[in-house]
């Protein structure tokens, strides 16, 4: 029974470490190339699960409206690239903090003008609503199978693109030093709007695969933003091998932290005690984790060679 | 010299008399920012529509209301409750949907001798060690529902139960509600983080609680994480096998969501509460149809409190012609002169509510909406095990 319980967590984490890691891949390809700190990725997974939400109940279908919301949200991270942190590339860090902190109050309160305060539930269609029984004890939702199918595929993809093709070699030289790629002729400008409007499309995708599940809500960006601030930071700036596996280790870590900390605690200490710990340290876990990578390697478990 | 002390006795009797038709502030705090903001605004439609109602007066004085957002967060809920009292000066300080963000912010309020009424929020200590003869809830203690719930769920025949509350005051104190009175064994336990950034997907707990051989879950889960349960609650095909009883978590906000996107689970569920929309009342039945009328929506037992608690508080403050005497201001708003929309109710020592809770149960209303109906009253009536705590008498 237990090992059946581990399987079903380990699953969870795996599904929460994706989507961290469709969030954390953005916003350390953007830190990473663009050495811009950007704040409002947030608002950018936010917005997705907005457009996906009203476009569900426009075509009466999630998959279509999903299909449909990616590239919207990649404009919308194209234009916000030209409008907004364009013009703060030149800036330092804090500037960069400013400009974007001023946008996610901007991007959330439009969003609260039109789509309301409310929230929106987004309805499944029924073949990704029920279950799907892996062994006879394991039982996982399928709309969660998706989520870790969606993650892996675009990990997958994304892998392929920075590594064999010319767009992701070009990404990969912005990072290890920008000035050379535009001396060699290279429109620097136009491959940064692309990897911002990647980075849009990625966060925008994992929000839309949560709202089915949550909602799409205001201000759900900036939970999650914080969290994927942590993967990158352990993942080493910049990588996407470390945002990966960061991302994994990160939702394993706190999903099974919610799952076994209190029967662990129970071990040593009154039931008790236990129950009230328990929660505390399980919110800390990713956190100390955190502390822990930067005093041994201060750069991330994988950072990039380059500069 | 005379002309001098004639004209001050003048100025001060002009003063005088016009401090008897002053306006009355009150500071209104609740949450109008992050996902928590659905539920502000139903308490902020509840306070408007019966400062509407009212005309903007209680008998010769007006009654001015300012909002304040908490932001979910304590911190800025006592921020913003200094800045009412010291900036804005208000007579009272009513609101607080969230028991961390009251316990943070009553200090504030009644350091500085101003009234304190509270629409939702019911924290324990609030209710026992530290009541106040200046605080008064126009809510329910958080213990109580549950506990109601308890009894309920014992005459159900339920004997194995799992539990799954948010990580703070008031989750803590509805626990304690539930446990208080369950009779039978629960199965297991979860606290989940709560706050700004909260804790929304519940795969985890779900995964854990169907191993758990449980036969029914309780929970709480205020504002949009109802959405999100109820929803993760389905897919996990939980519904069938494990039945659901709920606080404070299914309401008037979070149905027409369901309703839309079609979340049958929550139909059936059952709950404890002080009211419901089909409380047989004139007062309930104006209240209910002039909300829909100017909203759209059914209005949620948070808009119900914010709506008695302007109530309560211009009937004391005409009763009391004002609130600058205190005693006498205490004394009417203690005697509940006011038709409440969910009935008759009264005041213990601690200054909370002694009343009915009813079991409500969500259904399919004829019009087609969503919505809920009492199907029985567990406490006629019921007051909170904290009371004795209280040193007021």
């Amino acid at each position: 029974m237990d090992t059946t319980l581990l399987v079903i967590q380990g699953l969870n984490g795996l599904q929460l470490g994706l989507l961290l890691f469709l969030v954390a891949s953005g916003l350390t390809l953007v830190f990473g190339i663009l050495d811009f700190v950007n704040l409002a990725h947030g608002s950018l997974y936010m917005v997705g699960a907005f457009i996906c939400a009203s476009l569900t109940f426009y075509f009466d279908s999630f998959l279509i409206a999903l299909v449909v919301s990616l590239p919207l949200i990649g404009i919308f991270g194209y234009l916000f690239e030209i409008v907004v942190a364009r013009k703060l590339y030149e800036r330092d860090h804090l500037d960069h903090v400013l400009g974007t902190f001023g946008a996610i109050l901007v991007i959330d309160t439009v969003a609260h003008i039109i789509w309301g305060a409310n929230g929106i539930s987004v309805p499944l269609p029924d073949y990704l609503e029920g279950q799907v029984s892996l062994t006879s004890d394991i039982q996982i939702p399928v709309f969660r199978l998706l989520i870790i199918a969606a993650g892996l595929a675009s990990a997958a993809l994304l892998f392929w693109m920075v590594n064999y093709t010319r767009l992701g070699m070009l990404i990969r030289a912005g990072a290890s030093n920008r000035t050379m790629v535009s001396a060699l002729g290279v429109d620097i400008k136009t491959l940064f709007s692309l990897v911002f409007a990647m980075g849009a499309v990625l966060a925008g995708l994992a929000g839309m695969l949560i709202a089915p599940i949550t909602e799409a809500s205001l201000g759900m960006g900036n939970n999650i933003i914080i969290t994927a601030f942590v993967v990158i930071i352990v993942g080493g700036i910049g990588s996407m091998k470390g945002a990966f596996i960061a991302a994994l280790i990160i939702g394993v870590i706190d999903t099974l932290g919610r799952a076994f900390l209190d029967d662990i605690f129970a071990l040593f200490m009154s039931s008790e005690a236990a129950e009230n710990s328990a929660p505390a340290i399980s919110s800390m876990l990713i956190y100390l984790l955190m502390a822990s990578v930067l005093y041994f390697k201060p750069a991330g478990l994988f950072p990039p060679k380059v500069r | 010299m005379k002309k001098l002390t004639a004209a001050v006795a003048i100025a001060t009797s002009m003063m005088a008399g016009f401090s008897i038709a002053d306006t009355v502030k009150i500071g209104y705090v609740t949450t109008l920012t992050t996902p928590a903001a659905i539920i502000g605004q139903d308490m902020q439609n509840g306070v408007n529509l019966a400062m509407k109602h009212l005309g903007g007066k209680a008998g010769s004085h007006d009654l001015e209301v300012i909002f304040a957002d908490d932001g979910f967060a304590p911190d800025t809920g006592k921020q913003v409750t200094d800045r009412l009292v010291k900036q804005d000066n208000v007579d009272i300080v009513a609101g607080y949907i969230w028991s961390h963000v009251l316990l943070a912010s009553r200090k504030s309020v009644l350091d500085n001798d101003k009234f304190l009424i509270i629409s939702n929020a019911g924290p324990s200590p609030a209710a026992g060690k530290l009541c106040h003869e200046d605080q008064f809830s126009v809510g329910v203690q958080n213990d109580l529902g549950p506990m109601a719930m308890g009894d309920q769920m014992n005459a159900a025949g339920v004997k194995k139960l799992y539990i799954m509350a948010p990580n703070y005051a008031a989750g803590k104190d509805m626990v304690k509600g539930v446990e208080r009175t369950f009779k039978g064994e629960i199965v297991g336990k979860d606290l989940t983080k709560w706050g700004k950034d909260a804790q929304l997907d519940f795969s985890a707990e779900l995964a854990k609680a169907k191993a758990s051989g449980a036969e029914a879950i309780w929970v709480f889960y205020p504002g949009a994480a109802a959405g999100a349960f109820i929803k993760q609650y389905q897919q996990a095909g939980l519904s069938e096998s494990m039945p659901l009883y709920t606080s404070f978590t299914i309401d008037a906000i979070s149905l027409p969501k369901l309703q839309a996107a079609g979340f049958t689970a929550a139909l059936g569920s059952q709950t404890t509460q002080i009211w419901d929309p089909t409380i047989d009342t004139a007062e309930n039945k104006k209240f209910v149809a002039d909300f829909r009328a100017e909203y759209g929506h059914y209005p949620s037992y948070y808009g119900a409190q914010a709506y008695d608690t302007i109530k309560a508080i211009a009937a004391a403050v005409e009763a009391a012609d004002g609130a600058k005497d205190r005693d006498a201001f205490r004394a009417a708003f203690k005697s509940v002169n006011y038709d409440s929309v969910r009935g008759e109710y009264s005041y213990g020592n601690n200054n909370f509510p002694i009343q009915n809770l009813y079991l409500r149960e969500f259904v399919e209303g004829s019009d087609g909406i969503w919505t809920s109906k009492i199907v029985g009253t567990v406490y006629e009536p019921g007051q909170d095990t904290y009371a004795s705590q209280c040193k007021l008498k």
